[in-house]
């Protein structure tokens, strides 16, 4: 039977329930800011939503294309400067919660968004760290959200860019890293979790009309399911057209011409 | 105090071959009319240093400029990959490239640490990622008073800083708000600088606490309407994120790429840039 809503749209809801009222988000472009700002607008109208760019308290009205658009710090309750984003409110321990996305991740979710291939020689060239490695490393907890397929979930990373768990177990504390880490790595198939002694990424969550197969064949590890398996809750008719006009009036948004709109994109236009 | 003279007099005066320069301005108020300027006059072997190389870098990279980047992120934010930056490193094109990469959180400790006169930054960062691996200049200090392991990064202390910002008055002083990303800080650790302004007025009405930047820390401000287009200047105008989007595809061919850059930049001086209507000064 054909779901009333996609794949991304479960993962994107599933993603923004794990965001209690009150708590205080960094949070990372695209599909964590997505998922953030659907919290913001339905269950948790004060999640506090911190942007690496300064902003503190953002509520864009529309969701924003790169990390430092406008209406992040014209919404802001205050921006800061980004050495004080990272060094008094990341570092300082103020984050409750990191939502970062990535490229590729393992069985520990520890994430890649460097190179695919050697470092010195890579076949493809990723955008490379970003904030996430101090994300990772210090807010309290760290929540990642990513397409599972072959090419994501892989046995091993060619470069760690950002720690998850390591090797497993005790391998934070043991490296002195100050938050607790991945709690939970959601997809668009379902949701994982941390095994609570090996650290390793357990299927706890399946999304309904997907199944364990698919979820199997998208890992490149043989994947641990959770003996009390869930089946996810499909998105409410409330979260489904909150999320489509948000997305609705982002595109929109994103198609305007910039204000200034000077003879440069004519000129593309024209080629 | 700062002088305040044309683009083109200040990237001449300023800027040569071989300087490590940073253009700076965290996705807003990115110097693109500077940035244009020092590609038009053909400036070489230059160092980059940015956290968020964004399209400007991804220009300069095209077209030959680069010998080395230093940098945090490259991609084009929301959209996808720096398709110049990509090549260069991927394929060695249009010449090697360079690269020392760090996280944001090492950056700006590197530039807090040029901006302070100290040898190095110092963070709780990098550890269990394999960024030390690929920067050896990523390193580690021993807290003298708790025992604590932590990350130091060199100094950054560019030979040029070149930022953008909103006004200046007649004398020079720079106000700059919104996302401030670390413009102050690459001012402060530079060791000459140029900040382009959207417009240039009697009296900056600057609020106490503003951030401001005195003439006397400034080598050359230059007037820029329009300057940081098509990132933007809060208040002036906004981000193009239409055509961040459509960069993807100009940049995506070597051929395209490269007949956009004569179209746009290397056939059009600074004061072509200037947009119309009321922002012309």
């Amino acid at each position: 039977m054909k779901q009333a809503y996609s794949a991304d749209e479960i993962m994107t809801v599933s993603a923004a329930r794990l965001l209690q009222n009150g708590i205080v988000c960094f949070v990372g472009i695209g599909l964590p800011s997505k998922a953030a700002n659907l919290a913001r607008l339905t269950h948790a109208p004060d999640l506090v939503l911190i942007y690496e760019s300064g902003p503190i308290g953002a509520k864009p009205s529309v969701l924003p294309l790169s990390i430092g658009d406008g209406e992040l710090s014209t919404s802001a309750d205050t921006t800061v400067s980004t050495s004080e984003i990272f060094t008094f409110w990341l570092q300082g321990g103020r984050i409750d919660v990191g939502f970062l996305g990535a490229a590729q991740v393992d069985r520990f979710a520890n994430i890649n968004t460097t190179v695919i291939g050697p470092y010195e020689n890579p076949t493809v060239r990723l955008p490379g760290a970003g904030g996430a490695p101090e994300i990772a490393g210090s807010a309290g907890q760290v929540l990642v959200i990513l397409r599972q397929n072959p090419k994501s979930f892989v046995e091993r990373l060619d470069f760690v860019t950002s720690i998850g768990h390591g090797t497993g177990y005790d391998y934070r504390k043991t490296i002195g890293l100050p938050g607790r880490g991945p709690v939970a790595v959601i997809t668009d198939l379902g949701v994982l979790q941390p095994d609570q002694h090996s650290k390793e990424l357990t299927l706890i969550s399946i999304h309904p009309g997907v199944s364990l197969d698919e979820v199997r064949a998208n890992t490149r590890w043989e994947l641990k399911i959770s003996p009390s398996l869930e089946t996810s809750q499909p998105p409410t008719a409330d979260e489904l057209s909150v999320l489509r006009e948000l997305e609705q009036q982002t595109a929109l948004a994103h198609a305007r011409l910039g204000s200034l709109a000077p003879t440069l994109t004519a000129k593309v236009d024209r080629r | 105090m700062a002088k305040i003279v044309s683009i083109s007099d200040a990237v001449a005066e300023l800027i040569h071959d071989g300087d490590q320069i940073a253009c700076e301005g965290f996705t807003h108020l990115i110097p693109f009319a500077a940035g244009h300027e020092i590609i038009r006059q053909g400036r070489r072997n230059l160092t980059l240093i940015r956290m968020t190389p964004d399209l400007i870098y991804d220009q300069m990279i095209g077209m030959g400029l680069a010998a080395k980047l230093v940098f945090s992120w490259g991609g084009n934010p929301g959209v996808g990959s720096l398709h110049r930056l990509r090549d260069a490193i991927e394929n060695r094109w249009p010449s090697p490239l360079a690269i020392e990469e760090l996280t944001h959180a090492g950056m700006v400790q590197a530039y807090n640490a040029g901006a302070a006169g100290l040898p190095f930054g110092v963070l709780r960062g990098f550890a269990g990622t394999d960024l030390p691996k690929a920067n050896p200049s990523i390193r580690s200090v021993t807290c003298p008073f708790t025992g604590e392991s932590l990350a130091a990064v060199p100094a950054i202390r560019p030979d040029v800083s070149i930022v953008h910002a909103q006004r200046a008055d007649r004398r020079g002083n720079v106000l700059v708000w919104g996302i401030i990303g670390v413009q102050k800080e690459a001012v402060l650790a530079a060791k000459r600088s140029i900040v382009t302004v959207e417009e240039i007025v009697d009296d900056l009405n600057a609020p106490p606490n503003a951030c401001v930047l005195p003439s006397w820390i400034i080598s050359a401000v230059c007037l820029a309407p329009g300057g940081a287009y098509p990132s933007y200047a809060q208040g002036y105008y906004d981000r193009d994120n239409r055509f961040y989007q459509s960069w993807d595809k100009i940049s995506r061919s070597r051929d395209d790429f490269l007949s956009w850059m004569e179209l746009n930049v290397m056939n059009r001086p600074h004061s072509d840039q200037e947009p119309a209507g009321k922002l012309r000064i």
